[in-house]
Parts: structure tokens; C-alpha cells; sequence
């Protein structure tokens, strides 16, 4: 009788259940379509129509009192004839290497000791925070908070002075290259510490035991086990960190007190000089490398594990 | 591969904090026997396992595995191979390089440790799946890679924590079977920790019973299933009814207890004062219904419970201050004389198949 039972409930229940949701199914679509529209309409008003301004943009002409609508490629064979364009990009590059390596050697090295190290939950978050912290105040404060340590008559140079190791202050502390880089890795180590952060608290640490089991050394467990492990999270680190570099005016501005220079530094110094289908035309060119950056990344590191 | 090591545990104690986890505890495990660890959590047999292991430090005592002490030597050192309870295979590695892993630590070169990986997934019959990753294997497959893993080392003792407990009733007992053939042939020590009795049972030349820091019971399975040596025994394996009372008189070898509802039953066993506290186990498949020969081998009781297992019904009664009495009965006997919820009911048992149970410390 059971057994009837059980047979008899899908064999009514089917049709009805289908001529029921017939309707229902037309008033979800619409309802799913309702959902992904706020951010459909943000993301292009606000990301894909000011992107196709610019690409249109590059290719219109311009003086010095006006642009004019036209389909000029002059914007791009200046800047890309350029040997100056080449060289900022140099320089660019030059910043996103140095500034990568060693964000992503201290952020790994902060990350890992937060992971492995810190025994208690409570202490990890709390630790996690104290990093945090600096970000509370604006990029700018943060930047220029440099120049009383770095300058002439500063923190440093005064020390070393009256400690008599020096003679003359050190020049090359601020506005140079060196402030530069010091100022981005104070500025984007965190974005390197909270993606392998993340990856590392993922580790099964019964691998790391097993990897011990097998008669691994320390080191050998962090480069066989543990670093293979980070790669998602050192990948997402690494796209935060290069798109944020690459992007960078106001910290090559600053730091290297105008001795410097970046594809983004350059572009606003076109637009200050109302040169904007130029600039656009760098924008574009800087964008398509950034994505082909990212891209690369993306192939080497399979970051869908941490999404 | 076929040296087996004695391990032989000497008063070991390991103490977190203020917790002591593993009360100093003494136990040998002679070389080429499957022993289990069987208890509740948290009676330290996980941390004993990972102290033989070497994953854990001891806090005082010492271990000897064959003729080395190996208390203060690092893991890979003991000649131990451990297996973990979640398998812990590398996840970014192929199965080739996990069970390579540890030649590849030692720097044996790459043909060489890939070659001899190959022979041992060849042994688990997991050389067609050579280039997978772990996460594309199933529970099974898995453990037979986690065993390679553990065999290339050459141990002469594996250790397995939970082995069995990923996976699913039916994959279990198959695994537990290929466990134990595995173990034969080999011929090393296995030691396996295990919260199931059926699991230690049907593996175990040597069962401890653990709870509490404690060794309440190590010997056969026969042993511990047939003469349990503590209440906790008794009741954690299964098959014995416990009885608590007080000792009221002692004549030759047999023992009389008083049990709260002033029910005497007797027991053989002698050694303790009158008026002691003592437990008496009692088998519950041998337990019947029926008036007792003897008044002091049988009670009477209500049915509180009826449940029908197949080849055998379960009676659970109240009475004689226990409130899960349980009487297995096989299905011809209950349905030539079935009985139902709220019955009274007359059991008795014969005096061999009681036991006196004994206490820890």
C-alpha cells in the first residue's frame, strides 16, 4: 500500500507542478533581469560608457584652444613614435618590477608569520588590523608624512649627522627614485599581505605535518607545499599591486619632486595642457598593457580556487 | 619492507596546558600486529598515535620502537610513516609526486623517485590514475594513494589516524578489509586509531581501549569482547549489560552484590572487602526470559523498548536499578513467545555469563 503510495505522488503532482510554474517562470526572468540590472546600469554608466569616450576620444583632433571631432591615428603615432613615450614606460615598468618584488616579499612574509605563527584566532585579527590601520588616513597624508623623515634637514639626515657618520645630508633619501619606491611599497604591501593572508589560512595544515611525515625541512615544506599552495592568492596580490603601479601619478609626482616620470604622470600633464585626445590616446595604450599584464597572470596562476 | 618494529610505550604522559590528555599511560605493541586504539574522543588516543608519530612531544615518559628510543627524533626519523585522517595528500601535486614526495625531500633524483613511486601506486593498483590530482579521486582511491605515500618510506610501523572515518558504510568495510590483507602481507606494525568497535574488532590482533588519559583494557578482541576488564569496557563495546551494587557477602569464589532496588546477584570473583562498590557485566545475547534457576541470576523487569533487528530482537527492560537493560534475543525464541511494551517480564542468565568488572587505578 506504501509502495502505491509513494508511486502515485510524483505521477499527480508532475503536470500540475508544470502548468502551475508556466506563469511563475516569465515573472522570475523578469525578476532575475530586475536583480542584475542596478549594477548592469552602474557598471555601464560609469565604467563602459566613460571607457568609450575615451577610445572615441584618441582618435579626435585638437590645438591648443579646442578638440574637434575627427578619426585621426596621429594621437597614437606620437605618443608610440615617441622615444620619450618609450622611455616613461621604461620607467614605469622599472617602478612595477621593484615595487612588485618587494611587496610581494614582505606581504608574503607578514602574511605568512599572521598564518603560521600567531597561535590564536582572536590574536591573528587583531594583528590583521594593526596592518590595516594606516589605510585609515588618505594616500596623500601617508605620502607626504615621508618628507619631514626623508629631507634634507630631516628625521634621517638629522640623525646621522649628529651621530657623525655623514658629513653632507644624504641627498638621494628624498625626491628620487628611492622615495619613490618607498613610498608605493608603504602604499600597496597590504593589497600583497590580505590575498596570501587568505590563501594561507585555506592551507590544510595536516599537509604540513604530512610534508614533516615525509621528512621535509622547513624550508622545503615552504617551497614544495606552502608557496605552491599561496600561488592564487600571490596572483591576485600581484594584479592589486601592478595595476595599482602602473597607474600611479601622484606618488611619482611627489616623492621624485617632478624628477620622475610615469605613463600616468604624463597623461595628466597633457590634460593640464588640454591636450585630451592625446592623453586619451595614452590612456588607451596604457590600458590594453595593463590587460594583457593580467591576462598573463591569469594564465600562469588559476586564481578561481579563491573566487 | 618486511622489518617490523616492537613499540614498546613506557609511562607516557602528555599534558596541554593544565589538561593532561594521556595520564602515563604503559603499553608494548609487539612488532607485525595490527593494534587499534579504540575510545571515545578525546580519551588521547589521537594524541598517543601522534606522539608514536612524533607529531606531538611527550611530556615525560618514553617510547621505543624496536631498539631506539626515539622519543626526542623528528617524524621522518622514528621509522614511522604516518597516514592522515583526512588523507592530507598534496593537492597541487599529481599522484605520482605526492607518493614521491618524501625521496624527493631526501634528494633522490627525479627518474629514479618517480620510478619507484610508480611501483607503489602499482602495488595500491593506482597506476592508471598515475597523473591525476587527488581532488579528481574518490574516497577509495584516495586512501590507497595516502598508503603508497606511507609505504615509501619503508616504515617499519604505520600509523593511521581515523582511517576509515571519510568514508562511506559500504566503501569502509571494504576498505578495512583490503586494510587488514595489506597488514598480512607486508607484514609491518600496524597501529590504527579508531572511535568504531566494529572497525577494531574486525581488524585488531590487539585492541586498547582508552578513555579518559587512560588504558582501561589492552588485550584480543576476544578478550575485550568476552571478559571486558572495566564498566567503561563494558559498556563501550557494547555487548554487556552493567550492573552496579555494593558487596554484601563473600562465600569461596563467589560474590554477592546488592544493587539498588535490593536485588542480589551473584558473580565469580573474589578480593574485594564487604561493602565495596563493584560492577558485574552481564552478555546481553545470552541474557533469556524465563524464571532464573538461581534468585541471584535474574530479575524481574518491564519492557520499555521492542525493536526488531531481523535475525534477532532487542529488548530493552527496566529494573534492578538500570534503565537499558538489554536482552538480544534471536527472532524464533521472541516470536514463540512474544512480549510487548509494559510487560513484566522474568530474566535470568547462568553464572558464566557473568563477569565482575574491575575499576582503573
Amino acid at each position: 500500500m506504501s509502495a502505491g503510495q509513494i508511486a502515485d505522488v510524483p505521477m499527480t503532482d508532475k503536470p500540475l507542478g508544470i502548468t502551475r510554474r508556466l506563469p511563475k517562470r516569465g515573472l522570475q526572468k523578469l525578476a532575475a533581469y530586475l536583480q542584475a540590472a542596478p549594477l548592469a546600469l552602474i557598471l555601464g554608466f560609469f565604467f563602459l560608457l566613460p571607457i568609450l569616450a575615451i577610445v572615441v576620444v584618441s582618435f579626435w583632433d585638437y590645438d591648443f584652444a579646442g578638440i574637434y571631432p575627427d578619426f585621426l591615428t596621429m594621437n597614437y603615432t606620437e605618443t608610440l613614435g615617441s622615444w620619450v613615450t618609450w622611455k616613461i614606460y621604461l620607467n614605469t615598468f622599472k617602478f612595477t618590477a621593484i615595487v612588485w618584488a618587494l611587496t610581494l616579499l614582505i606581504g608574503f612574509w607578514v602574511a605568512y608569520f599572521l598564518a603560521f605563527h600567531v597561535r590564536t584566532a582572536t590574536m591573528q585579527m587583531l594583528l590583521f588590523l594593526v596592518c590595516t590601520v594606516p589605510f585609515l588616513t588618505s594616500n596623500i597624508i601617508r605620502m607626504i608624512s615621508w618628507i619631514p623623515v626623508l629631507g634634507r634637514n630631516g628625521l634621517i639626515n638629522t640623525t646621522l649627522m649628529n651621530m657623525g657618520l655623514v658629513r653632507d645630508p644624504v641627498e638621494w633619501l628624498l625626491y628620487s627614485d628611492f622615495a619613490v619606491v618607498l613610498a608605493m611599497v608603504h602604499l600597496y604591501t597590504l593589497f600583497m599581505v590580505t590575498p596570501i593572508f587568505n590563501t594561507l589560512m585555506r592551507i590544510d595544515r595536516s599537509l604540513v605535518e604530512a610534508a614533516r611525515d615525509a621528512g621535509a625541512t622547513g624550508w622545503q615544506i615552504l617551497w614544495n607545499v606552502i608557496i605552491p599552495l599561496a600561488k592564487p592568492g600571490i596572483a591576485i596580490g600581484t594584479i592589486f599591486v601592478v595595476t595599482l603601479v602602473m597607474a600611479d601619478f601622484s606618488t611619482v609626482q611627489v616623492m621624485s619632486g617632478g624628477q620622475s616620470a610615469s605613463v600616468a604622470l604624463m597623461m595628466k600633464n597633457q590634460m593640464s595642457l588640454l591636450q585630451y585626445p592625446a592623453a586619451a590616446a595614452n590612456a588607451v595604450v596604457l590600458l590594453i598593457i595593463v590587460l594583457m599584464m593580467v591576462a598573463a597572470i591569469l594564465r600562469v596562476v588559476d586564481i578561481r580556487k579563491e573566487l | 619492507m618486511s622489518k617490523a618494529a616492537e613499540i614498546d610505550i613506557v609511562s607516557v604522559s602528555k599534558v596541554y596546558g593544565t589538561t593532561t590528555a594521556v595520564q602515563s599511560i604503559s603499553l608494548k605493541i609487539p612488532a607485525g600486529s595490527y593494534c587499534c586504539f579504540l575510545g571515545p574522543s578525546g580519551c588521547g588516543k589521537t594524541s598517543t598515535l601522534r606522539m608514536i608519530a612524533g607529531h606531538e612531544s611527550i611530556s615525560s615518559g618514553d617510547i621505543r620502537l624496536g631498539n631506539v628510543v626515539v622519543t626526542d627524533f623528528p617524524p621522518a626519523k622514528r621509522g614511522t610513516s604516518m597516514m592522515f585522517q583526512s588523507y592530507a595528500l598534496f593537492p597541487h601535486l599529481d599522484l605520482i609526486d605526492n607518493v614521491a614526495f618524501s625521496l624527493k625531500m631526501k634528494g633522490v633524483d627525479k627518474d629514479t623517485r618517480r620510478a619507484k613511486a610508480l611501483d607503489m601506486l602499482k602495488l595500491m593498483q593506482m597506476d592508471a590514475y598515475a597523473t591525476r590530482r587527488p581532488a579528481q579521486l574518490s574516497g577509495g582511491q584516495q586512501q590507497r594513494v595516502a598508503l603508497a605515500r606511507a609505504f615509501i618510506t619503508d616504515p617499519e610501523a604505520l600509523l593511521l589516524d581515523e582511517p576509515l572515518s571519510a568514508l562511506d558504510p559500504f566503501l569502509k568495510i571494504r576498505m578495512r578489509a583490503e586494510l587488514k590483507k595489506l597488514q598480512k602481507t607486508l607484514g609491518i606494525t600496524f597501529v590504527h586509531v579508531t572511535h568504531s568497535q566494529e572497525e577494531a574488532m574486525a581488524l585488531a590482533d590487539l585492541i586498547v581501549v582508552m578513555n579518559d588519559g587512560r588504558i582501561e583494557q589492552a588485550a584480543t578482541p576476544r578478550t575485550v569482547f568476552e571478559r571486558p576488564a572495566t564498566a567503561f569496557v563494558a559498556r563501550f563495546m557494547g555487548d554487556h549489560n552493567v550492573l552496579s551494587g555494593r558487596v554484601v557477602e563473600q562465600n569461596g569464589d563467589m560474590m554477592t552484590i546488592e544493587a539498588p532496588e535490593g536485588l542480589r546477584f551473584s558473580a565469580r570473583g573474589e578480593g574485594r572487602p564487604v561493602g565495596a562498590s563493584a560492577d558485574i557485566g552481564i552478555r546481553m545475547d545470552r541474557v533469556r526470559i524465563g524464571d532464573a534457576s538461581e534468585k541471584t541470576l535474574g530479575f524481574n523487569g518491564i519492557v520499555s523498548n521492542v525493536e526488531y533487528r531481523g535475525s534477532s530482537v532487542k529488548l530493552t527492560v527496566l529494573g534492578a536499578g538500570s534503565d537499558d537493560f538489554t536482552v538480544l534475543i534471536s527472532d524464533t525464541d521472541y516470536f514463540k513467545t512474544p512480549v510487548s511494551v509494559g510487560d513484566a517480564v522474568p530474566l535470568s542468565w547462568a553464572d558464566e555469563d557473568v563477569i565482575l568488572l574491575g575499576r582503573v587505578n
